[in-house]
């Protein structure tokens, strides 16, 4: 398929709001399939794919990102300059109005679009920014985080993964973890430590990095339901040109403070496309009630009082979720209020997750081949149900972002702050 | 609240802030513990001036609102009035006035006046006593009799039922709901004052015995009230969950100053990372009761098909949360929390008053369960 020129030109910057969501809809009903009802729940992190299936997912979201793209349906409120389509927070909103019940490219959401192509909107240089955000727009870039490090989870400006200058290019060497879907994604975004000799905020810089190159050796690890999406990279003398770096030199905690906040933002950034109402990882809104359906047990009062909770908590979540988003757009509420909006959807994921659990009864313990996605694999979603309260920065460092950003309280005592970082303590079973 | 008040609207709930701040201080609240009605006539007449009796009301009756949209201008008088657990019937007038101004064929126009001018006080009897106790339920009868209609049956709790001149009852006439206006005095009603956690509200028990009125007194039709009775509710649970939002808002102010104020072991309250972790959680409930407060007063003021479930998700939310946060405030503050003397208490009961007014969060759990049933069935 090539770039729809002519479709591009002929849409006016300032399309208002009701063409917009007309055109969206009539394209999406003619172009994207329908999701048979009762099969969008994924629960949580399951474990339900081969790797040609996994593999086959991705190609199909590529796919329909570029479909987006050429139809005027990608990159909302990004600048017409870098393929986006330069309109309000108000349009994408409809989109994702329109979206609802229809395929989406979820895997090409987060990280890749938000937080990565939005550091990337705020700090990369403009070589950088026309090289990329087109092609993410496009489906032809998927991007990972290349952020957390196994030494350390919470303390992200910790890193101990090391960049040195060599003339025009810098060599990196360490180890990244926890990106979800390494295996099958593009590019990096990478912090890493340039000096060693301040103190630990003041010696980062970020860099972006392909993948799948000879000295990045990616592994997937094993989750304890068995899924491996998640990965980690080894890096041994990786060279990244200078013209790849993203910010300053010793500068990257500027970017990685923007970074975090994309990140709590995630599925409520403007940036991001994904049907209204899926905006919570984990159980679905739909699904506790087909839940509670398939269990039988619909007519329970226990159960009803059950499902009414996990509808409350996620409209809840959607208005605060608005709230918040609208808030940090008209400068009433500061950026650091995400972590409101992310510890709520961290929480209220996890009450979904036992909510599940709980009306299933022993369905939750032993289920057949026979038992459906309504009733099967819940057990695993239990044990795997704190992932909502880490994964994205954990539900403790947003209570500390909340408690000390938002509210001003004291900061937590470290002893890493004015000290060169080389001789900051660190855990003695530290692998570097 | 809000976020986005049009300078007119910020205006608005200022002035009544003011006057609120002038004229119930917490001394006040407390010396009016004592006070039979909980408020001073004068005290609501000047508040009435203020618009607090006149946003639901059409223009055409003497009402009006500052943005055009006169529930959500309400809402902020009704945080002010969480925020400063402020005294006088706010709930039952503006219900009464709203629900004659939709039906008034001009028979209480002087009724309908004297409530929009703070002279007058009605009341709406919609609870029951046990066993009719749950969200609802109605057992009140309502039966026709030629050209009268005759209640019997027992409301409570009625709020300022002993400061109104007319009650708006809710009762059942064979399948379908009816509601007629009864002037206190008539023969056959009786008030007994309840006992409440409230410094300033006042409930009563209402006993109608065969108590006889024209059939002139019914609004809207007689059975046919249910939609009536379902708006109403709306209403009502629209401006107690923007009341309790401004009492939590307030109590969680006042906590996190203490926080800062309060030395233990040489540090402030506010830099142990168990309380900091406490906050970060108040925070949240608090920012998600505002959020959703107001969804589900722009949700019924826009007449939106998802109203009902909205606004039971508020009350639910911010009756249970809101309950939290109220009970983390006083074990932050610690035994001075318990006390008469320290006002956060002030702000707790408005909060737990208004979360089993109306339906209790349980109730409006199972509420939604029937809501998304239906939807889901009729998709």
């Amino acid at each position: 398929m090539t770039i729809d020129e002519t479709t591009h030109e002929l849409l006016d910057e300032h399309e208002d709001l009701e063409s917009f969501r007309q055109r969206a809809r009539t394209w999406i009903r003619a172009n994207l399939r329908v999701v048979e009802p009762g099969k969008s729940r994924e629960g949580v992190l399951r474990n339900d794919r081969n790797d040609e299936e996994e593999l086959a997912g991705v190609a199909r979201e590529r796919e329909v990102q570029r479909m987006l793209f050429d139809a005027g349906l990608a990159g909302i409120c990004f600048p017409t300059a870098y393929g986006g389509r330069g309109l309000s927070p108000a349009h994408q909103e409809a989109l994702n109005e329109e979206l609802v019940g229809y395929e989406y490219p979820a895997r090409l959401q987060a990280p890749t679009i938000a937080p990565c192509a939005a550091v990337l909107l705020d700090f990369g240089t403009e070589e950088q920014k026309l090289r990329h955000i087109p092609a993410i727009l496009k489906g032809e870039e998927l991007w990972m985080q290349f952020l957390s490090e196994p030494s350390g989870g919470s303390d992200v400006a910790g890193a101990l993964a090391t960049a040195v200058r060599d003339g025009d290019e810098w060599v990196l060497n360490g180890s990244k973890v926890w990106t979800t879907g390494a295996w099958w994604s593009d590019w990096g975004l990478c912090l890493a430590r340039t000096n060693w000799d301040v103190p630990k905020h003041r010696g980062l810089s970020v860099f972006m990095l392909p993948i799948h190159q000879p000295n990045i050796e990616v592994h997937r690890i094993e989750m304890l339901n068995g899924s491996k999406e998640f990965c980690q990279e080894f890096m041994t003398d990786v060279r990244v040109p200078d013209t790849d770096r993203i910010g300053d030199v010793d500068d990257g905690w500027t970017v990685g403070i923007r970074w975090m906040f994309h990140e709590r933002m995630l599925h409520n950034s403007s940036y991001v496309t994904i049907p209204s109402g899926d905006a919570h990882a984990g159980i679905g809104n739909e699904s506790v009630l087909q839940t509670a359906r398939a269990s039988g047990h619909l007519d329970d009062p226990r159960v009803r009082d059950l499902v009414g909770e996990a509808r409350m908590l996620n409209r809840v979540g959607e208005e605060l979720h608005r709230r918040v988003a609208q808030g940090v757009v008209s400068g009433a509420m500061s950026d650091q209020s995400a972590a409101v909006g992310r510890l709520f959807s961290g929480v209220t994921s996890a009450r979904t997750t036992s909510i599940v659990f709980e009306i299933v009864g022993a369905d939750g313990a032993a289920w057949t081949d026979g038992d459906d996605g309504a009733i099967a694999e819940i057990g695993n979603d239990f044990l795997m149900r704190q992932v909502s309260c880490i994964g994205g920065g954990t539900t403790e460092m947003a209570r500390n972002v909340i408690s000390e950003r938002v509210l001003g309280m004291p900061r937590e005592r470290t002893l890493d702050r004015e000290v060169a970082f080389r001789d900051v303590p660190r855990s003695p079973s530290s692998a570097s | 609240m809000l976020l986005d008040l049009s300078p007119d609207q910020e205006f608005f709930r200022d002035t009544t802030a003011k006057f609120l701040r002038e004229q119930v201080p917490a001394a006040e609240l407390r010396r009016l513990r004592d006070h039979p009605a909980g408020f001073e006539p004068g005290y609501w007449r000047r508040g009435a001036d203020l618009g607090w009796v006149s946003l639901l009301v059409s223009e055409e009756h003497g009402g009006g609102s500052i943005s055009g949209d006169g529930l959500l201008d309400l809402t902020l008088v009704a945080y002010e009035f969480g925020r400063h657990a402020a005294p006088g019937p706010l709930v039952p007038t503006n219900i009464v006035a709203a629900a004659l101004s939709e039906t008034s064929s001009g028979r209480n126009e002087d009724l309908l006046a004297g409530l929009v001018a703070g002279t007058s006080i009605a009341s709406w009897c919609y609870g029951e006593p046990r066993p009719n106790d749950r969200l609802g339920d109605i057992a009140m009868e309502i039966r026709v009799e030629d050209a009268h209609v005759v209640l019997n049956g027992v409301k409570r709790p009625v709020e300022s039922a002993d400061q109104a001149t007319h009650l708006l009852v809710t009762g059942r006439t064979g399948a379908g709901l009816s509601q007629v206006l009864v002037p206190t005095d008539t023969e056959g009603i009786s008030i007994e004052p309840m006992h409440t956690v409230d410094l300033t509200r006042r409930f009563s028990e209402v006993r109608f015995e065969n108590v006889r009125i024209s059939i002139d007194a019914v609004l809207g039709e007689i059975g046919g009230a249910g939609d009536q009775v379902d708006r109403q509710l709306r209403l009502a649970l629209v401006i107690a969950n923007s009341e309790s939002v401004g009492a939590m808002q307030l109590a969680f102010d006042m906590t996190v100053e203490w926080a800062f104020d309060r030395y233990s072991f040489g540090r402030p309250l506010a830099s142990y990372q168990e309380l900091k972790h406490r906050f970060a959680d108040m925070k949240t409930w608090l920012e998600a009761s505002h959020a959703i407060s107001d969804a589900a007063a722009v949700a019924v003021s826009s007449q939106s098909p998802e109203a009902d479930e909205l606004v039971s998700a508020a009350k639910a939310y911010i009756g249970q949360y809101g309950s939290e946060l109220m009970q983390d405030c006083v074990q932050i503050h610690g035994g001075i929390g318990l006390t008469y003397e320290h006002d956060v208490h002030l702000f707790m009961r408005r909060q737990t008053v208004n979360r089993a007014l109306f339906g209790t969060p349980a109730e409006h759990r199972v509420r939604i369960t029937a809501i998304i049933e239906q939807g889901a069935d009729a998709a």
